[in-house]
């Protein structure tokens, strides 16, 4: 494994991220499709989603969406302001910072609804 | 104090695969790893290959992966790096012997971007005037040994050997913003290609990775908004 440091791990995780908030999205397209088949096999099917399995797998897409959109500034940050290329690791720590003020008191309130 | 080396070695002659070997030396603090790779060609095993010519940090020739990262040989001191020191060769080059990388595909890249200076004007009789601050529009990227640090260490260059890399990037740079160079467009038309800088994922592998202290990323930035806004 190459030791690289906050660059190389924002991005590594990005993409982690954004492979799985895609996954997710072909899932919710297909539960949206079986509608088709009338809304008994519907809510039997999501029905499945009220298992705490789901509940804890959607509190990591939680995450992985804010993860995702938080590092997206970061790289925009990166790309159009002259400053931030020269900033990215202080960038990379207010966004961690960020990321758990807005995460932290999300997954309590959704966990306790588990 | 006694450090050991953990070598990559592969010779292609003789071996079907890369395979680890440790090393004992005697080293001060103050040593480089390329004091302690000295050592071990001079007096334990001569067919340890690495490349070096200046040791002083400004031929490129040892640019190596020490723990985990690029650095090179001659400026990674056993005072930074404790006694328990890995070597490998530099990623994403054909290995030909130990810690000797082909180089030929690094410098087809930096060739690419004609890195020399392309001005049809008549030769002015003495020099070719300039401001400070033109000068110092690219002063940073003058700075390069071409010793493929940072190319070696870019995930995007692992998975697409065809990306024309940070290096050949940053030679670019130097001429684009060069207001005595008249080749700008040239070379931004060749780096906006699909090898050339938007393979750049902003990692910067590269940008830590310089020994010279280079803002790698920043001047691939720099030649990307060049792309987009059309403009140097
Ligand atoms: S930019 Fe830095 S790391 Fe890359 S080749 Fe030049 S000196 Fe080496
Ligand atoms: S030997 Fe010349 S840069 Fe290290």
């Amino acid at each position: 494994m190459y030791k690289g440091g906050e660059g190389y791990w924002s991005w590594i995780f990005h993409r982690i991220t954004g492979v799985g908030v895609a996954l997710f999205l072909f899932i919710h397209v297909a539960d949206t499709f079986i509608i088709g088949w009338g809304p008994g096999v519907y809510n039997a099917v999501t029905s499945l989603y009220r298992n705490p399995v789901f509940k804890i797998a959607e509190v990591i897409l939680v995450a992985a969406v804010l993860y995702h959109a938080l590092n997206g500034i970061r790289v925009i940050l990166v790309d159009f302001w002259g400053e931030g290329v020269l900033k990215q690791r202080s960038i990379f720590w207010a966004e961690v910072v960020v990321f758990v003020i807005l995460f932290v008191p999300t997954a309590i309130l959704m966990l306790s609804r588990l | 104090m006694k450090v050991k080396l953990r070598i990559k070695r592969f010779n292609p002659q003789k071996d079907r695969k890369p395979y680890w070997q440790e090393f004992e030396v005697e080293a001060e603090k103050t040593d480089r790893v390329l004091d302690a790779l000295h050592q071990i060609r001079w007096y334990q095993d001569g067919t340890l290959g690495f490349r070096r010519s200046c040791a002083h940090g400004i031929c490129g020739s040892d640019a190596m992966l020490i723990n985990g990262k690029n650095r090179l040989a001659c400026k990674a001191l056993f005072a930074d790096l404790g006694d328990y020191v890995t070597v490998e060769p530099l990623r994403g080059l054909p290995v030909l012997k130990d810690l000797i990388v082909d180089m030929e595909p690094f410098f087809a890249a930096y060739r690419a971007v004609k890195p020399y200076l392309i001005n049809n004007d008549q030769p002015p009789l003495k020099e070719r005037l300039q401001s400070p601050e033109e000068r110092a529009r690219f002063d940073d990227t003058t700075k390069c040994i071409l010793c493929a640090a940072c190319t070696t260490s870019c995930p995007s260059f692992w998975v697409n050997r065809d990306y024309l890399g940070p290096a050949a990037i940053v030679n670019a740079h130097r001429f684009i913003f060069d207001s005595r160079d008249q080749a700008a467009e040239e070379r931004l038309d060749i780096l906006a290609s699909r090898d050339g800088v938007w393979r750049c994922r902003t990692i910067f592998n590269c940008t830590d990775a310089c020994p010279r202290g280079i803002q790698v990323t920043k001047a691939i930035e720099e030649v990307k908004r060049a792309i987009m806004y059309a403009k140097v």
